[in-house]
């Protein structure tokens, strides 16, 4: 099953604090300088005014994302995904993008000078990118409860080629199954996704104790975000 | 002199209005363009350098700095020589081929450019030998080069093999950065420095333009 949505901007709209957060600001303890408050308005402004989010997901078997995982053969010889994917329920690929124009507009602040609202608007789009990826593994949740094919217990985290020991070239073999080029994702030479603003991944649906690993494979030396801990944490939380 | 000091703070405080104002104060008192360059805005952007990387203050802040440095060139431009504003050397910059990730290098370019530095961006998506090429053309001293992705990352290796080739190894220093780059990485492919991040860029570049002969 495939499915493709449009996404309104409500459903992407990235909060002010996280913004701030995602350029360095630590736990708000009180309200950012006027002037950079002034920048956010203006970046989530025009963050507003210029995206046109999609999302595309299609649903695989064990089987054939065995083989779109492998792709070029280039992953690491263990990883979290290879362990966790044979263990799924259920299994989509996926692609979003918060769309061209906001890129464009990113490029011609930079242009300009105007470095501030700039920034702002990029790490804003890269939230935005997030949320639309959530949305997008709701609507396949979504579709599978329709289906009535949902344990109540199944959590569900997406992962990404480029992270965790999946290689990036990953990406060839997802884009040859997803087709992602109808909502306007396009892969270069290199595996970086145009637009530059855009998710792609699998999403992975099983009983929470699938999706728990320790962060000790040789890549995660380098990993300087270790998201993969708060990932965990939050199914914990939220009682998967 | 208290006006450059003045300037300075006002440039921490990333007062663009008060920056140009006090620029052009300084200008009409005869200051020398190159002492309120010196003394007043790349000290003051010295400054906000060194807090960014004690995170005293966060990536808003230097920007609204780097406007307000903007602000004060421009009015100094017009009495520099030939209208230009002198460098304490000059940095290629560029994200390698195949790249187009762009904001972590425009950073750097803004930082670079607070410290004195001419920076001559080539954008993204910059073929090895083009970093060579304007390197050649402009003499720098530097070439920077940034990759956010794994695949892109053998582009910067071909940078620093082109360079030893053209025997300019010693004469074009090589930094890199990005998110999947490391100290390991610029060590194994024989790169010059590695930054975590663009205030850490400064201070390599300025170690980097300390030992070029």
């Amino acid at each position: 099953m495939r499915e493709r949505l449009a996404i309104a901007y409500e459903e992407i709209a990235p909060g002010r604090e996280a913004v701030l957060r995602a350029m360095g600001r630590g736990a708000a303890k009180s309200p950012p300088d006027p002037r950079v408050a002034d920048a956010l308005d203006e970046a989530l402004g025009r963050m507003a005014e210029r995206a046109a989010s999609q999302g595309v997901w299609l649903e695989v078997t064990s089987e054939q994302f065995r083989g779109i995982y492998e792709g070029r053969g280039e992953n690491e010889a263990a990883s979290p995904l290879a362990m966790i994917f044979p263990r799924s329920a259920h299994l989509a690929l996926f692609a979003v993008t918060v769309g061209k124009a906001v890129s464009r507009e990113i490029d011609r602040l930079f242009e300009r000078g105007d470095f501030v609202v700039g920034a702002m608007l990029d790490a804003a789009a890269s939230e935005a990118a997030e949320h639309a990826a959530s949305r997008t593994e709701k609507d396949f949740r979504d579709a599978l409860q329709r289906r009535a094919r949902l344990q109540p217990s199944t959590c569900f985290l997406r992962y990404s080629p480029g992270y965790c020991g999946w290689h990036i070239s990953g990406q060839e073999a997802l884009f040859a199954h997803l087709q992602p080029e109808d909502i306007g994702v396009t892969l270069t030479e290199s595996f970086l996704m145009e637009p530059l603003k855009s998710i792609s991944g699998v999403i992975v649906g099983g009983p929470r104790r699938i999706h728990e690993f320790d962060n000790d494979y040789a890549f995660c030396r380098q990993c300087q975000t270790a998201e993969c801990r708060q990932r965990i944490r939050s199914l914990r939380r939220a009682g998967g | 002199m208290e006006i450059l000091q003045h300037i300075s703070e006002q440039l921490q405080k990333g007062e663009d209005g008060d920056v140009r104002r006090l620029t052009q104060s300084a200008v009409d008192q005869e200051i020398t363009a190159q002492k309120i360059l010196r003394d007043g805005l790349i000290a003051g952007m010295t400054v906000v350098g060194e807090r960014f990387r004690d995170h005293e203050i966060f990536l808003p802040d230097v920007l609204l700095a780097a406007k307000a440095m903007t602000g004060g060139l421009e009015v100094l431009q017009p009495h520099m020589i030939g209208g230009r504003v002198p460098s304490i050397g000059k940095v290629v910059l560029g994200t390698v081929k195949g790249d187009l990730h762009d904001i972590g290098k425009n950073l750097v370019g803004i930082m670079l450019q607070g410290a004195g530095y001419e920076v001559i961006d080539l954008g993204h998506d910059v073929a090895p030998e083009r970093f060579l090429e304007a390197a050649r053309e402009q003499g720098a001293a530097v070439i920077g080069m940034s990759a956010l992705l794994t695949t892109t990352m053998p582009a910067m290796r071909r940078v620093v093999d082109l360079l030893a080739e053209a025997d300019l190894k010693g004469d074009v220093r090589t930094i890199i950065g990005g998110a999947p780059v490391s100290q390991d990485f610029a060590d194994e492919i024989g790169a010059d420095a590695y930054a975590y991040d663009a205030a850490h860029a400064v201070e390599q570049v300025k170690a980097l333009t300390r030992r070029t002969p």
